[in-house]
């Protein structure tokens, strides 16, 4: 499909992936626009409902940032997170859509420019796969 | 409770496909605590289907409720107002529920959406096992607690067999040995006299061998 | 005396007994039956004819036992409570007896898990205590279980299994007494190879006075390789093979590890027979019966008593 912008879906916990958005922009570090950023207090609060019904609405991508390994604000709830996505992964090949759509990962707060490294891989790997199954749908 | 599992969505898929208008019916009880069929899951269900048939170029309208409970007649009833406007029903609740809104709309296909597995109880967070298979004839006071009918795999009342190893059920590492649980019971009770003796053969009437069963309360009953 | 079997006729009069094992095979083919039992004509006072042994289907242990009565031996036929309930185990036991069969053992049965058939429902109507107690007061109160009169009672000569090397192992000693209670007349160990372990659980059994109840044989297996040792000491759940067994059939080379482990066999006969409390030898040699005079012979437990 040409010109074909992807629309990812950035949930960030507050405490660490979105507080390393803000370092992004105040270093003026550049990432996509494709990347809509969604604050969550915690990774762990993302519902399976919640990615699932981005995909509905036509997102390409989603992916879930939270604390580092060990570093969560609310204990474990990154782990929580992590095993949660897995099992959305699971869903979403059964739904007929591509699990690398989905994924999890870690940052710390002071971690601008992984934030802008993330948000720019995602968006060229979901470019790669093209437009969602169900966007593709949508459209016909 | 009575635990369940969803099932594959490609079979849901096969059933829902012929139909243009779904009530996919949640229950708020047992497949609420296992994650299998409660609001979440209907939410999550109806999502999912919706995407899939899509992709497969076709259009399905979901109308998602969940009941307190489908095992009940007043509770079904609840769903007057809303069946008229639905093809096919799509019940998450176990087998009972199922079942019951089948019986009361006669004229409109019922599928299930869970497999239904066993009587439960939750070990953790995200884990339960089977606890009981319901034979009618609770020996539970002279196990320690532990149920040999539900936890052995042979169901022995004179337990354990010859395969029992470290604890564990010979068919896996994951099952524990129900006559070691109820050994260490019986132990920790200083009731160990009690294995000396003998249970007799089963009368396995009460637990099903005298067809489907049924309790009348007749204070109860109309 | 209880019966007419002439098992019980060996042991009752203080002959040391032997009996061994005959697999049915996996088809209906009888000639093989035959084959196997030609091995232990003369060598033993009975054969045990297992029954959908590992939960594989073969000939009924039935069909098989009676064709073994058939060649002049006396068969031992094993019922496990895993695929018939008390129906059929009493009209088995019944049809059984019609045919000339009077022993039996009670077991309980590997799980269908382990077999070619693990779709199938375990039946465990009722469980091997409870068949015991069944036989007992089929022969003795010639009742049926449900309590109806049983005219034409099947004399049986009841056995049981016991497993020394099972956990947990405080409950072994407990557990035969449940067995004896119920109505055993002798029980089969599973194979020893853990000699010392065995000694620790017959001091249970006669403090107890349960070898005076009851006839204890005890069971052995020549390994036939040392593959086999392995695969016994790692892979059969309620199985005790010493590290010193394994090493010593390790220690030989491949030619030579089949005498050792009929050696070994042997040895532990004669370890065995100065136990108090030890009635006989249950001589375990599956796919193997060919070697089991040579085990008699050499445990000099051959020429076999007539009674």
């Amino acid at each position: 499909m040409e010109n074909f912008e992807p629309v990812i879906v950035a949930f960030c916990c507050h405490y660490c992936a979105y507080t390393a958005a803000d370092m992004a922009g105040s270093q003026r570090l550049p990432y996509p626009p494709n990347v809509k950023i969604v604050q969550v207090p915690c990774s762990g609060k993302v519902d399976a409902q919640h990615i699932v019904t981005a995909f509905e609405k036509g997102a390409d991508g989603v992916y879930v940032a939270g604390c580092l390994e060990g570093d969560c604000h609310f204990k474990n709830g990154n782990e929580k997170a992590a095993r949660r996505i897995d099992y959305v992964k699971k869903y979403l090949e059964e739904i007929g859509i591509e699990s690398e759509r989905l994924e999890m990962v870690n940052m710390s707060a002071g971690m601008g420019h992984r934030f802008a490294q993330v948000a720019t891989e995602v968006t060229e790997k979901i470019r790669t796969l093209g437009p969602s199954p169900v966007k593709t749908a949508i459209a016909q | 409770m009575i635990t369940a599992e969803r099932k594959p969505l490609e079979e849901l898929i096969e059933y829902v496909k012929p139909f243009k208008r779904i009530l996919l019916l949640g229950c708020n009880e047992c497949v609420t605590v296992c994650a299998a069929g409660g609001r979440k899951e209907v939410g999550l269900l109806a999502s999912g289907l919706q995407m899939a048939m899509l992709k497969n170029g076709s259009n399905i309208e979901i109308h998602q409720h969940t009941l307190e409970r489908q095992c009940d007649p007043e509770y079904v009833e609840e769903l007057i107002p809303m069946i008229d406007s639905a093809d096919a029903v799509m019940s998450m609740a176990c087998g009972c529920g199922v079942q019951q809104i089948a019986m009361r709309f006669k004229d409109k296909p019922v599928f299930p959406a869970v497999n239904t597995s066993f009587m439960g109880a939750s070990e953790r967070q995200g884990v339960w096992a089977e606890r009981c298979q319901g034979c009618g004839n609770c020996l539970l006071g002279i196990t320690g607690g532990i149920c040999p009918i539900a936890r052995c795999a042979k169901q022995l009342m004179n337990g354990p067999c010859g395969g029992s190893t470290g604890g564990n059920c010979e068919i896996s590492e994951e099952v524990d040995c129900a006559w070691q649980l109820i050994w260490d019971r019986l132990k920790a009770l200083g009731l160990q006299d009690m294995y000396l003796d003998n249970i007799p053969a089963k009368d396995w009437r009460s637990g099903g061998g005298n067809g489907p069963r049924k309790i009348i309360r007749e204070d109860l009953a109309e | 005396m209880k019966t007419e079997s002439k098992l019980e006729k060996i042991l009752a009069a203080g002959h040391l007994a032997v009996t061994s094992e005959c697999g049915p095979p996996r088809g209906a083919k009888p000639d093989e039956v035959i084959e196997k039992s030609k091995y232990l004509e003369g060598i033993v006072d009975a054969v045990n004819v297992t029954d959908n042994q590992t939960a594989m289907v073969r000939m009924s242990s039935l069909a098989a036992s009676v064709i073994i009565k058939q060649q002049g031996l006396n068969p031992l036929f094993q019922v496990t409570c895993r695929d018939r309930n008390r129906l059929a185990m009493q009209a088995d036991i019944i049809g059984a007896y019609s045919f000339g069969i009077d022993n039996m053992l009670c077991l309980s049965g590997d799980h269908t898990k382990f077999g070619d058939h693990p779709m199938a429902m375990n039946v465990h109507d009722i469980d091997s205590i409870q068949m015991i107690q069944m036989v007992k007061d089929m022969r003795d109160k010639e009742i049926f279980q449900g309590g109806a009169e049983l005219k034409g009672a099947p004399k049986m000569f009841i056995g049981a299994a016991a497993n020394p090397f099972a956990d947990p192992f405080e409950l072994r000693v407990m557990r035969l007494a449940k067995k004896i209670a119920a109505g055993a007349d002798f029980i089969q160990t599973q194979c020893i190879f853990n000699v010392d372990k065995f000694e620790q659980w017959m001091e249970g059994v006669r403090a107890k006075g349960l070898h005076k109840k009851c006839y204890i044989l005890a069971g052995v297996t020549p390994c036939k390789s040392l593959g086999a040792a392995r695969y016994m000491a790692k892979r059969v759940p309620g199985m005790d093979v010493p590290q010193e067994i394994v090493d010593r059939m390790a220690s030989v080379p491949k030619e030579k590890q089949a005498e050792e482990g009929v050696t070994i066999c042997v040895e532990t006969i004669e370890r065995l027979k100065k136990i108090e409390g030890v009635a006989g030898f249950h001589i375990m040699a599956i796919e193997w019966e060919e070697k089991v005079e040579e085990i008699c012979e050499r445990a000099g437990l051959l020429p076999r008593p007539q009674v």
